[in-house]
């Protein structure tokens, strides 16, 4: 019957002795909506005999009711699984398929088409060795075309194939078929690929897809599956550093502690000396463990536990890397990001960073520029919206170890996940170190903040009002400043307009600016904390990232929020200073409350109500709140 | 000097590098456990990742009080031998009603006694991540599914608006009430699977070798009389058939299949030569075609 599975029993014998040695090919597919890529996968599953019968009577059921080539069967149904999908007729996320012919095993990403749902299709391609891109003949390359070439081309595939798809329908011309090439060959001059190569076929019909087709009797390439099958797509490991990400210590008993996790890059010998990149701490690896037995050696991709001949300090999301063959460690790296949330980028804003197996808060300190998917050109940007690519220098909160993403995908790869939401906000790779942080140390000082602040007996703490203009902020904050100095606490008051005056005057309203605005009052007000200092911040401070920003900049303990809550209502119906109303006129741009969102704080440590409370009770409360928790008064010691 | 991995030692290092990330970044994981075989080799992956530690997670069996006696069995003497904690739960609101896979058909059944009792056990234990044994060749909704697959409050799938998902870079973050499932072996075929059963020598349900048992055929399938509780039609009677089961479930739900393979090479050799897929013996597959996406975004695995 036509469409099954039609293997005989020497390929079985073969698959049961144990001498089968099958390589396996990871692809992708991919291109403009409606170039027919989920056809194509489907014809390939189809023809190449993997579907079984029960599938394909619900591939012709569902053809019946969802199928888009009229009577005939709809092979893009075997792909599209989603209900949503299958009701518009779309691809919208990655679908994952297997199929296996003699020669080798496929795992098959076909990936969607629309702009919109570009993450899903760089999800896709991240794990693939190579790339077919569908181009439909009447349309030729498109700008989601030229895109997907070159994500496909930054996130490091090397192989790809242009499938020239839908040739029935310009009459298997050569000549369109020779036009659209030589557009690709201009198209991906400059993308690294290290292999090309176009094929003429029709997904719907099955030209050329597994078969040479006689329609096609001008081309005298190898058909689609033939190509797939023979690519050889294996990269030179060897000779790359050895590379460990710690992912989990195991600690079973006293005598055994191992460092889990799975070699990317190199290989790895007993006796062999490595090092602990960040820290440069040396050791010998004294046994590779694993339930089969412990081994020899181990190379990349291998999955193992080391334990070391001696006592290191290492943790998760440690490196440990040949002792020759270091990595580079920096706090600010230069790299090309995918945005992928529907949120913008705000340089400045600190986001957490996912790197093998370390996480860090990160920061994209300067966006160098955006890259015209149309023409690949830099442009000047000051932000990245959804699916925009972009290279930008980050700054990270602590020093790391990586290598450029060219040299090593694991390594040099990371995603940055949004502190909130908690949203996989962009996916990037690393190029190169901005400077060497292990050769910038930080001064170790003999007085620190606690001797200090002991000596002015008080607790050193940022007090971080925060609400709509008008609230009563700087009101409030004053009256608490006012009753910490009769109790002879040392404070200081950090006023949002008196700051924007001086240290900010450089900055605007925008997005960007605010952050920028409320990071460098945080690391202001940080240095305050050092120095033992009560510091009052009275800010609108309208992000709750910033404020978690500011609050991870110092100790535990040591940032007190103070929602001062007003409904905006009340806010503009007092307007003392007349910028509600100038705002409402159109005046003034980006205004917290009217075209700028305010996002309150959701579990502030003190709640005011500022439409209920006069000034002095609140203040009184916060001066209560601060004695209670011996910040001020009560000389202590 | 060292020969590049095989296939299935290249699925076998990545899923466990999966198992280790939730170890390493969950506050409370849990394995669910379904006996089957495909459970059997994630139960082998877990001892292999942690090795020389046991797996530092519970097991979480949803009991429904129909699976097959021999999986019971197979299962408690599984915990026992390895010493794994191994927790059951069933709805037990829906036994004490009779809910059960004749009389609320197949849908409302599963509904009851699987999607609602996960959901109430992840809950009542707090699990902030599970694990589950379900591979993306096995159905097309699967085949979408991500190896970290975000689930919110209600544990529901939202299959429009997945994280993206590069490289190994997971995203394990989740705010409370959050959880994540997690596939361990989504990139393993069922013949990658029996393969490594195979070459690992994994313990099996021995339903999955043939053997003489009582069946009834329904619409074509064998149904196995497992119990008495097996409602029989009028007029029919139970036959004796040389059979066994690709896929293991719910006995009154589960089709079993006319084989003479006693052996796990027989097993590989006939399931290379299967002209239908596993999931054709899963009836609560077959209600409708998208049937699979809707019990996920109730919250079934």
């Amino acid at each position: 019957m036509e469409g099954t599975i039609a293997l005989d029993r020497a390929a079985v014998e073969k698959l049961l002795s144990g001498t089968e040695d099958q390589s396996l090919l990871r692809f992708l597919t991919c291109g403009s909506v409606d170039d027919g890529k989920s056809t194509l996968i489907g014809r390939l599953l189809h023809d190449s005999k993997r579907l079984f019968e029960d599938q394909i009577l619900t591939l012709e059921r569902d053809s019946r009711k969802w199928g888009t080539t009229g009577g005939d069967m709809d092979f893009a149904l075997l792909v599209d699984g989603l209900e949503a999908e299958r009701e518009q007729g779309i691809t919208i996320d990655v679908a994952y398929r297997f199929f296996a012919t003699d020669r080798r095993k496929f795992i098959v990403a076909d990936t969607p088409g629309h702009e919109q749902y570009t993450r899903n299709m760089a999800t896709g391609a991240s794990t693939a060795d190579l790339a077919v891109l569908l181009v439909d003949s009447r349309q030729g390359i498109l700008t989601q075309t030229r895109r997907h070439a070159y994500i496909v081309s930054l996130l490091g595939i090397r192989h790809v194939v242009l499938a020239v798809n839908k040739i029935d329908l310009v009459g298997y011309s050569q000549e369109r078929f020779d036009e659209i090439v030589a557009a690709f060959e201009e198209l991906t001059a400059d993308l690294g690929f290290a292999t090309k190569v176009a094929i003429p076929l029709s997904a719907r019909f099955g030209d050329n897809v597994i078969a040479p087709s006689p329609n096609l009797a001008w081309y005298k390439g190898p058909a689609l599956l033939d190509y797939l099958e023979t690519i050889d797509v294996t990269e030179a490991e060897a000779g790359k550093p050895f590379r460990f990400p710690v992912q989990w210590v195991s600690r079973p008993n006293l005598d055994f502690r191992g460092y889990a996790g799975t070699v990317a890059g190199g290989t790895v010998t007993v006796g062999d000396e490595i090092a602990i990149a960040a820290s440069g701490q040396k050791a010998k690896v004294a046994r590779i463990v694993t339930m089969d037995g412990d081994l020899p050696d181990a190379s990349v991709h291998q999955a193992v536990t080391l334990t070391l001949d001696r006592e290191v300090d290492a943790s998760r999301g440690d490196l440990l890397v040949a002792a020759e063959g270091r990595p580079q460690v920096s706090d600010q790296i230069a790299a090309h990001i995918i945005w992928m949330s529907d949120e913008a980028l705000l340089p400045g804003r600190s986001y957490l960073l996912k790197t093998a197996t370390r996480t860090v808060g990160a920061t994209v300190s300067e966006l160098k520029h955006r890259v015209d998917v149309q023409s690949f050109q830099p442009h000047a940007a000051k932000t990245l919206t959804l699916n925009d690519i972009g290279f930008a220098n980050l700054s990270l909160a602590e020093p790391i170890a990586f290598d450029p993403y060219d040299e090593n995908r694991t390594t040099g790869s990371f995603i940055l996940i949004d502190r909130f939401s908690n949203a996989t906000a962009a996916a990037g790779m690393f190029r190169f170190g901005l400077r060497r942080a292990t050769n910038i140390h930080r001064q170790a000082l003999t007085i620190d903040k606690a001797a200090r602040a002991d000596a002015k007996g008080q607790r050193p703490a940022i007090l971080w009002f925060t609400g709509l203009s008008g609230a009563g902020k700087s009101t409030v904050a004053n009256l608490v400043e006012e009753k910490l100095h009769l109790m002879g606490c040392h404070t200081y008051l950090l006023d949002g307009d008196n700051i924007r005056h001086g240290l900010n005057r450089d900055l605007g309203f925008t997005d960007a600016d605010r952050v920028e605005n409320i990071r460098r009052v945080g690391e202001v007000a940080k240095l305050f904390v050092d120095a033992g200092v009560i510091v009052l911040v009275s800010f609108i401070s309208p992000f709750r990232s910033e404020r978690a920003m500011a609050r991870e900049l110092v100790g535990a303990g040591e940032f007190i929020e103070v929602f001062v809550d007003v409904p905006l209502a009340v806010a503009e119906e007092r307007d003392p200073k007349g910028l509600y109303k100038k705002a409402r006129e159109g005046g003034i741009k980006n205004f917290t409350g009217i075209d700028s969102p305010y996002e309150p704080p959701v579990n502030p440590d003190l709640h005011l109500d500022a439409a209920a409370e006069m000034p002095e009770a609140m203040a009184e409360r916060v001066l209560a709140y601060l004695v209670s928790r011996g910040y001020a008064g009560s000389h202590r010691r | 000097m060292n020969s590049p991995l095989t296939h299935l030692q290249r699925l076998e290092a990545e899923s466990i590098f999966i198992l280790r990330e939730v170890a390493a970044t969950f506050a409370k994981p849990v394995m669910m456990y379904s006996i089957g075989k495909d459970s059997s080799v994630m139960l082998h992956l877990a001892r292999k990742a942690f090795h020389p530690a046991p797996p530092p997670f519970p097991l979480l069996h949803i009991d429904t009080g129909w699976k097959f006696r021999d999986m019971i069995r197979f299962r408690d003497e599984t915990a026992k031998k390895y010493g794994f904690n191994l927790l059951v739960h069933t709805n037990e609101e829906g036994r004490a009603e009779g809910v059960n896979p004749f009389d609320q058909g197949s849908n409302l059944y599963t509904r009851i006694m699987k999607t609602d009792a996960l959901k109430a056990a992840l809950t009542k234990h707090g699990f902030d991540a599970a694990f589950g044994g379900a591979r993306r060749d096995e159905e097309k909704s699967r085949a979408k599914e991500r190896v970290f697959s975000f689930r919110n409050q209600n544990h529901a799938w939202d299959p429009k608006n997945q994280r993206p998902e590069l490289w190994s870079l997971y995203n394990t973050r989740i705010a409370p009430g959050e959880s994540i499932r997690v596939f361990p072996i989504s990139n393993w075929t069922e013949l990658d699977i029996w393969q490594y059963i195979l070459a690992e020598k994994i313990d099996i349900v021995p339903l999955y070798y043939a053997a003489r048992r009582p069946v009834v055929e329904r619409s074509g399938q064998w149904i196995m009389v497992d119990d008495e509780r097996m409602r029989l039609k009028p007029g029919e009677a139970p036959q004796e058939r040389l059979v066994r089961f690709r896929t293991l479930g719910c006995y009154p739900l589960t089709a079993a299949i006319d084989s003479s393979a006693t052996t796990l090479e027989e097993i590989v050799a006939e399931m290379l030569l299967a002209r239908t897929s596993e999931r054709q013996g899963r009836l609560i597959d077959h209600d409708e075609s998208g049937s699979m996406e809707k019990k996920k975004r109730e919250g079934y695995f």
